[in-house]
């Protein structure tokens, strides 16, 4: 903008929509004041990453794998252990969560017709890729386990068909336990294997907040659906799993540093986080205490699952949000930047000078 | 150089890396902002050329840009800053902070380095004389700082690309190989392959590539979609239709060792000038995503044209991430062991 000695004459123009450039600033600014900003510049405040294109079926899908991760878990366990009420309701849990999940995942889709090109390829550099085959063979082994689970009920078990059953159904069960861990994990780096700056900071403990998120959600399930006198494990799960997951998350807050941190805590992804906070552990204080009785088990139950559902949802949110706001992405960037100069790099900055 | 290192990050020959057999020199872009006009024939010229579906006709507010941000329906993008005096003096101020760092020292690699190679004055275009035009450079120079002043108002133009990164998020991340490496070592998107899953949307440190929305009317609706450096044309031998219709030459294209020495004597040339608030962009194949195809000269920070000021690919981080949550899917199974073998109840 050019002066002259006639622009004193002129009021201040109020600041139109949009042409807020600098960032981090607050929402208006009088342009007769050009006040140079110190924190940095943008391009009228736009974005400079994009946020995944995700709707909220992926984040149900994150709740959802975990869940069928964790039932798969319990159901393995229940067979191994004896525990026949856990074992049945995790072979359904796991079966009807895979399915729906796999539902939402392919809802989500620019082309949903074109859902099996995931398995066009194998491709270890991407986790959806790796995710789509884990899904998979998780599907696999524990649809495998449900049959056998159904057929044990419906047949003679000294029958020839019963016989095979029998043979089968511990190397179905081991095969959805192994591949129930990769399933709760791979969401995590599914996540952070982006450039929403949140998500990809979060990369060293949000495999920790997923697996234990999906021992939650699958321990809550069988605290609801299964005979108090069985769900012994799952109350035991469920109480080591809040006490991991709200470690993780913290201590992913604080490697994150307070600014990639702050969608965490911000808009729903907060509220969510919250709710997820006071649910996981109300939930898992009730499944210990009042576990063994049907109506507190039932609502512990839920609890944790709701919980879960917050945990996603919000870790999810919040990272789409930091995908939104420049700030998240150019001031971290620029700190590194400043701090590999301070150390004496100056090889390796994509600004050159020459 | 082993195959296996700098497949996810530093320098490397990215279509050597896809195993083309034949080969083709690295093309790629440079796009010279200090002699944008902002007319947009580059953005006109993309749209006619790859038949892009219209994307929004409204009047932005943000100067002459009325574009917004590269998109699936926007492959070129004109950026429009208007500055003043003080803003050009902090840029003139970083430039020159950015000479005094000295970067980039670049690494004194062997002569065989694919990348490095050819970069420097002596790989100069044939039929420019670098000392004549040095010489009247620098008496430009002498006589621009004699008359000495900071203008009291700029405009910063700069047309925007996809920078068809060595090591390209979204082609890393593409679960269905929809995403391809040419011959050319640029990343082109199959469309008939693409089922969008936007995970490419999410991985681009550039925020670049995106999913097309609209109805079933629009082409290509619901796949991602982004500049293919008119990969139809380079068959041909042809230029991308940006650069075919630039009036002002500042977008240029070539083989990319070509572009990279044909910046850094530009830039010299500016600073020699004394415009030290010149600088490359993606001219490092050291830096975050091995080096970009677009390399682009700009007269202030990255950020300011909303260009990320050390973008970093994710995939580099793989390797660890794919460790750590192997350690919490350990963890996970022991968790379960624990609770199962506690007493029985």
């Amino acid at each position: 903008m050019t002066t002259n000695p006639l622009d004193a004459d002129r009021p201040p123009e109020p600041e139109r929509r949009g042409r807020r450039r600098r960032g981090g600033g607050s929402g208006r600014r009088d342009e007769s004041v050009l006040v140079p900003d110190a924190s940095f510049q943008s391009y009228y405040g736009h974005r400079i990453v994009k946020p995944a294109p995700w709707k909220g079926d992926i984040a149900a899908y994150l709740f959802l794998g975990g869940l069928a991760a964790g039932s798969g878990l319990i159901a393995a366990g229940g067979a191994a252990a004896g525990y026949p009420a856990l074992r049945r309701v995790g072979r359904v849990a796991s079966v009807g969560a895979v399915a729906l999940g796999g539902v939402a995942l392919a809802r989500d889709l620019g082309k949903p017709s074109r859902a099996l090109n995931m398995m066009r390829t194998v491709k270890l550099t991407s986790p959806m890729s790796v995710g789509s085959w884990i899904l998979a063979a998780f599907g696999g082994f524990s649809g495998a386990a449900l049959v056998s689970e159904l057929g044990a009920s419906l047949v003679d078990r000294q029958s020839r068909v019963g016989t095979v059953l029998r043979v089968v159904d511990p190397p179905l069960a081991v095969g959805s336990a192994l591949f129930s861990a990769p399933l709760a994990a791979y969401t995590a780096v599914l996540l952070a294997d982006t450039a929403s700056p949140t998500w990809h900071e979060s990369y060293r403990e949000l495999p920790w907040v997923f697996v234990s998120s999906a021992n939650l959600a699958a321990s809550g399930l069988a605290l609801v659906a299964a005979p108090v006198e069985q769900t012994g494990p799952a109350r035991r799960l469920a109480a080591i799993s809040a006490v991991v997951e709200v470690l993780a998350f913290e201590r992913m807050q604080r490697t994150m540093g307070s600014t990639l941190s702050e969608p965490l805590h911000h808009g729903r992804a907060g509220a969510f986080v919250t709710a997820s906070k006071v649910l996981t552990v109300g939930g898992a204080l009730g499944g210990v205490l009042f576990g063994r009785n049907r109506a507190a088990a039932v609502a512990s139950g839920l609890a944790l699952m709701a919980g879960s559902v917050c945990t996603r949802f919000g870790v999810f949110e919040a990272g789409i949000e930091s995908a939104k706001d420049p700030r998240y992405t150019v001031g971290p960037q620029k700190e590194r930047l400043e701090r590999r100069r301070a150390a004496g790099a100056t090889d390796d900055s994509i600004t050159t000078s020459r | 150089m082993g195959f296996w290192t700098n497949q996810l990050s530093g320098p490397t020959d990215p279509a050597v890396d896809a195993a083309w057999e034949s080969r083709e020199p690295r093309k790629g872009f440079f796009t010279d902002t200090s002699i944008c006009i902002g007319c947009k024939a580059c953005e006109v010229a993309c749209k006619e050329w790859n038949a892009i579906p219209e994307d929004g006709l409204s009047l932005l507010g943000a100067s002459y840009d009325n574009t917004g941000a590269l998109g699936a329906s926007t492959w070129r993008h004109v950026a429009f800053i208007e500055q003043t005096s003080e803003r050009i003096e902090q840029a003139r101020e970083s430039g020159r902070r950015l000479v005094d760092l000295g970067m980039p020292s670049l690494r004194t690699s062997g002569a065989s380095d694919p990348v490095t190679a050819g970069v420097g004055p002596a790989a100069a275009p044939p039929g420019t004389d670098p000392v004549a035009d040095r010489a009247a450079a620098v008496a430009q120079a002498d006589a621009a700082q004699a008359l000495g002043t900071v203008p009291d108002f700029r405009w910063l133009m700069a047309s925007d690309v996809c920078k068809h990164c060595t090591h390209a998020g979204c082609l890393d991340v593409c679960p269905t190989g929809a995403l391809f490496r040419t011959e050319f070592g640029t990343v082109v998107v199959q469309d008939d392959v693409c089922n969008g899953c936007g995970y490419c949307v999410a991985a681009c440190p550039f925020g670049v590539i995106e999913r097309r929305e609209g109805d079933e009317t629009v082409k290509n609706v619901g796949v991602a979609q982004k500049c293919t450096l008119c990969y139809d044309r380079l068959r041909d031998d042809q230029t991308p239709a940006c650069a075919q219709a630039c009036p002002t030459t500042s977008i240029k294209f070539g083989d990319l060792d070509e572009m990279r020495a044909l910046a850094s004597e530009r830039v010299t040339t500016l600073h020699d000038n004394g415009y030290t608030e010149a600088r490359l962009y993606g001219a490092d194949p050291h830096d975050g995503v091995g080096g970009t195809g677009s390399v682009f000269l700009l007269l202030d920070e990255p950020e300011v044209y909303g260009l990320p000021p050390d973008p970093r690919v994710t995939t580099a981080d793989l390797p660890d991430m794919f460790r750590k949550a192997g350690f919490a899917g350990v963890a996970m199974l022991a968790m379960a062991a624990v609770s199962f073998l506690g007493r029985r109840r």
